[in-house]
């Protein structure tokens, strides 16, 4: 984030601010192994973007104020951009891209689709994985608890009521 | 044989006058009698492009990679305002992974915001302000150059507040004063004094609206490419035509070597109009470095920078007889456009035109100040305006005694007040009578007196709205037909997130006689897509679907002349039923492909235009919206209970997606009128909330039941489509629905937004105290 008011350390030589060389990471994301180089101060969400190439997770903001960059750690909804990449090596991570099985949508993507629960889709990705977490671990959520899931998730497009709808139709869907 | 004409067309309020080329034939326009032949066109219809939005295949500019693409980041001024004394980017340039910093000392000078500053200024005329950009191959190692840079700064006087902004003494923003023009935009019909003289009863009042931020969830950004001698920009933009014009006049390119893509973006609102200065500084870079760049703003910047809806002092007075007829309307807004305007801002539209009322003044003072500068932002003015003007009317509906719809009723304008020409269609009236009657508005007095328990009190409050969104010329659409018997649709349009890939898909099917399946639309490239305007001013649809119409019955007509003749069926005995030539002599169906056996590679490209606006008829869109609520006295919570908004957009083309623009609107407006608001510190002259954190937009717990509803009614003399937008509609009257249903709640009008606890509660206590003094009986 660029700190727009703070004063520059302008004694700062270019060698003082070198951090630790990059490091060779590896990551499980959708069920397979990514091995890539990056700094450890890289983010899940920017390797996720740079270095894995998966762009699905979006930066609304970079800071966990928004939830674009929604993906899930051991099947739990987490902010992308709140994570350094060097503390989820091990975990395993399920972005947006390993939903749809076989060409096929998951149902909370085909849910999505039929209830037009999205507009400009860039929220979209995250309100899916988080409703995703939401209905595996609680297949009969109520509207409360729908809101509860995606709370998190910030929509300037106003697809809300869609998105409850969605989420409604998508449990019933799911095989229980 | 084109045909050159001049016609009248409005965006955003304003009228321009532009000469249009005609061709084709005239199209019979789709009335209110073709709606049970249709098969696709009012039918809901999921996006055509939802798999690839609900999957992460959907690539929006932020998700654009190139090989050996780089990073850009912004270095922004710190001051509200300053002039640079000492710029040294030595250090930044060293750091290893850094490939360029441009700054005023190394880029060329490219005129911007109308002259009235550069790409890169020495003079820095709000916090925010961009001083010069890194490029290196992380982003990481951006963040670490701009701490590099070595700026000193000389700090100038600043004002952030217009009123003060406007003081003879004020510090100057620009040389050439403050005010933007140097005189008010004024508007005068019928003579005012006498409309006043002539009332019965007036009303008066100033209202506050805040400055707020669109926070598009995809912030401002553009990706810059040189292929060999041609410049291909991937920007986050609701105007791919006028990123090109003005990218390609920034950097001295002809029109054919600039490229401009967008497939798809999160969100604009009017705050993606135009280029940015980043995109002119990607494409600059590109150039030195050799290499593709990306420069995207943060949250950050993008709160300071990219735009806002302007706060406005308002100053409204209105005049009437006793039985409720508009005498006199006078309104003065003060417009806070920050440091750069590239035209007027303006409340007053809604005062205008919105009922009738024979003696009409307004005054719009567009004031400069050291902030970031503003831009549209949904239905830019009549948000604001109609907040002012619509709190005003239950006043007087108060000091009158009447109903409030009675009362708008009663100045319901048959004519458009400032031409005097009648509407091609007003359904405001069918939208009141369904609107009052879903939110049962005859039992309010009902439930308040039922609901009003403890420290809660139940209020009612309506709001109607005018708004543009007729859209019109130019527009233009090519339908091809593929030799499988698919189509492709091409145009310059952009879908900004409200389903126009979908709609159109849905035209062309229709027009053509196809599955639905069988198109595909190709948007948002400017290299192969004809010009379509800005997907701004909710006029996409009106503007370009009666193209995608005109190319689709092109292509259908000379389809159906090939058809014939290799099919040996009389013309006129043939048809076209999804995807199948019909023989409507003995029923006989063969595939459109079949004739392509024949033909092989035979390409049918249909071709359409735009045409002009009804000369003598205003187009308009309207709507009603009625809201319910709870404020707690003890807390100042103001809670939504429900929203009914009814609006009339002419026909309705997929109710989907039209749904979800409503709910769209109304959110963002209930955003405005309970929570949004970009806060300054006067003092420092700098917005203490640019962050998701701090600024807050709703958010899902924050929506309360919303029933909302179109009045279908299709307007053929609009367009031959009988469509109007309806992007900004649902977002006019929502906050002032909102206001005047507290004020019916709380007995007393607030006049400044938003209404969040602490408002509220800082109300409710001065009239406490008001009262223990023994003042404050009949306070309104
Ligand atoms: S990008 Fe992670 S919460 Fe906004
Ligand atoms: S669909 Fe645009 S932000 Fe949610």
């Amino acid at each position: 984030m660029v700190k727009v008011f703070e004063k520059r350390e302008s004694t700062l030589g270019a060698a003082d601010l070198a951090g630790p060389d990059p490091v060779s990471l590896s990551l499980r994301v959708n069920g397979q192994t990514f091995s890539f180089v990056a700094e450890p101060r890289r983010t899940l969400l920017d390797a996720l973007r740079y270095d894995l190439g998966l762009t699905g997770a979006k930066k609304g903001c970079d800071e966990g104020t928004c939830g674009a960059c929604t993906v899930l750690l051991n099947g739990k909804p987490v902010y992308s951009c709140l994570l350094l990449a060097v503390e989820c090596q091990g975990h395993e991570i399920e972005t947006i891209e390993g939903l749809a099985k076989g060409g096929k949508l998951h149902p909370v993507q085909e849910a999505f689709v039929e209830h037009d629960a999205l507009q400009c889709g860039f929220c979209t990705p995250g309100q899916i994985l988080s409703i995703k977490a939401l209905l595996d671990e609680n297949p009969e959520p109520t509207e409360e608890d729908i809101k509860r899931a995606v709370s998190g998730n910030l929509c300037r497009c106003g697809a809300y009521p869609h998105i409850v709808e969605a989420a409604r139709a998508a449990a019933k869907k799911l095989p229980r | 044989m084109p045909k050159v004409i001049k016609t009248e067309v409005e965006f955003e309020g304003r009228f321009y006058e532009e000469y249009i080329v005609l061709e084709g034939e005239d199209l019979s326009p789709w009335g209110p009698d073709r709606d049970r032949d249709f098969r696709l066109v009012g039918k809901p219809q999921p996006r055509v492009d939802g798999p690839e939005r609900v999957t992460g295949a959907a690539k929006f500019t932020h998700d654009v990679r190139l090989p050996g693409m780089l990073y850009g980041r912004i270095l922004r001024c710190p001051h509200p305002h300053a002039r640079i004394q000492r710029l040294d980017t030595s250090k930044a340039e060293k750091l290893s992974g850094v490939r360029l910093v441009l700054s005023a000392e190394n880029a060329p000078e490219i005129p911007w915001r109308m002259g009235l500053t550069k790409l890169f200024d020495r003079t820095l005329r709000y916090a925010g302000e961009e001083v010069a950009l890194v490029v290196a191959d992380e982003e990481e190692i951006c963040y670490d150059a701009l701490e590099l840079i070595e700026v000193e700064y000389k700090p100038l006087p600043f004002v952030v507040d217009p009123e003060k902004a406007l003081e003879p003494n004020a510090p100057k923003v620009h040389e050439s004063g403050n005010l933007l023009n140097g005189a008010p935009e004024v508007y005068e019909r019928g003579d005012l004094q006498k409309g006043f003289e002539e009332a019965d009863v007036v009303v008066e009042g100033t209202f506050r609206t805040q400055s707020v931020l669109h926070n598009c969830m995809e912030t401002h950004g553009s990706v810059a490419h040189w292929e060999g001698d041609t410049l291909v920009i991937w920007d986050s933009t609701q105007h791919i035509f006028g990123v090109r014009a003005q990218v390609a006049q920034a950097l001295g390119l002809p029109l054919h070597r600039v490229r401009v893509i967008k497939q798809y973006m999160g969100g604009g609102f009017g705050s993606k109009n135009a280029a940015g200065k980043y995109t002119v500084m990607a494409a600059l870079a590109a150039q030195r470095t050799g290499r593709p760049v990306q420069v995207l703003l943060d949250r950050f910047e993008e709160n300071l920078a990219a735009g806002n809806r302007p706060s406005t002092v308002q100053t409204l007075k209105l005049g009437a007889t006793r039985e409720g007829r508009l005498t006199a309307i006078y309104h003065k807004s003060i417009l806070n456009v920050g440091a750069y305007a590239a035209w007027p801002a303006s409340a007053s539209g809604p005062t205008k035109r919105l009922y009738e009322c024979p003696n009409v003044k307004t005054e719009d003072y567009s004031v400069f100040t050291n902030l970031g500068p503003f831009s549209a932002f949904r239905a830019p003015g009549y948000v604001e305006g109609t907040f002012a003007l619509e709190a005003m009317m239950d006043e007087l509906a108060r000091k009158l005694s009447l109903d409030p719809l009675e009362l708008r009723l009663r100045n319901y304008a048959e004519v458009d007040p400032i031409t005097n020409k009648p509407y091609t269609t007003k359904g405001l009236r069918a939208a009141y009578e369904r609107g009052a009657q879903l939110i049962d508005w005859e039992e309010r007095e009902r439930v308040k007196k039922e609901r009003s328990r403890g420290t809660k009190r139940i209020g009612f409050g309506m709001a109607s709205q005018i708004w543009g969104g007729s859209g019109g010329p130019p527009a233009y659409a090519l339908v091809k037909i593929n030799p499988d018997g698919t189509a492709t649709v091409i145009t310059g349009t952009q879908d900004i997130g409200t389903g126009t890939r979908t709609a159109l898909a849905q035209i062309a099917a229709e027009a053509l006689g196809f599955p639905l399946e069988s198109i595909r639309v190709e948007l948002g490239d400017t290299q192969w897509g004809v010009y379509s305007p800005l997907s701004a001013g909710s006029m996409t649809l009106a503007s370009v679907g009666p193209a995608v119409r005109a190319a689709a019955e092109d292509a259908r007509s000379q389809l159906l002349e090939v058809g014939s003749q290799v099919l040996e069926i009389p013309r006129d005995a043939l048809t076209l039923e999804n995807g199948e030539f019909v023989d409507s002599r003995d029923g006989k169906r063969s595939p459109v492909r079949t004739i392509f056996e024949k033909l092989l590679n035979y390409t049918i490209v249909g071709q359409g235009a735009r045409g002009p606006n009804p000369e003598d008829k205003n187009v308009n869109t309207f709507g009603a919206q009625f809201a319910q609520v709870e404020v707690d006295l003890e807390t100042g919570t103001v809670k939504v209970e429900r929203m009914v908004a009814v609006h009339e957009s002419g026909r309705v083309i997929n109710p989907l997606t039209i749904r979800s623009q409503l709910y769209g609107g109304i959110i963002q407006g209930l955003g405005y009128a309970l929570m949004e608001r970009r806060l300054e510190d006067p003092r420092r002259g700098i917005v203490v909330n640019p962050s998701l954190e701090t600024y807050k937009v709703p958010t899902i717990e924050d929506v309360p039941e919303i029933v909302a509803e179109m009045v279908d009614l299709p307007d053929p003399e609009a367009n031959p489509l009988g469509v109007k937008g309806v992007g900004e509609p649902p977002i006019i009257p929502t906050a002032a629905a909102v206001a005047n249903a507290v004020a019916d709640a709380l007995g007393f009008r607030i006049h400044e937004l938003p209404l969040t606890r602490d408002r509220v509660l800082t109300e409710l206590l001065s009239r406490d105290q008001d009262r223990g003094r023994g003042r404050g009986e009949g306070d309104r």
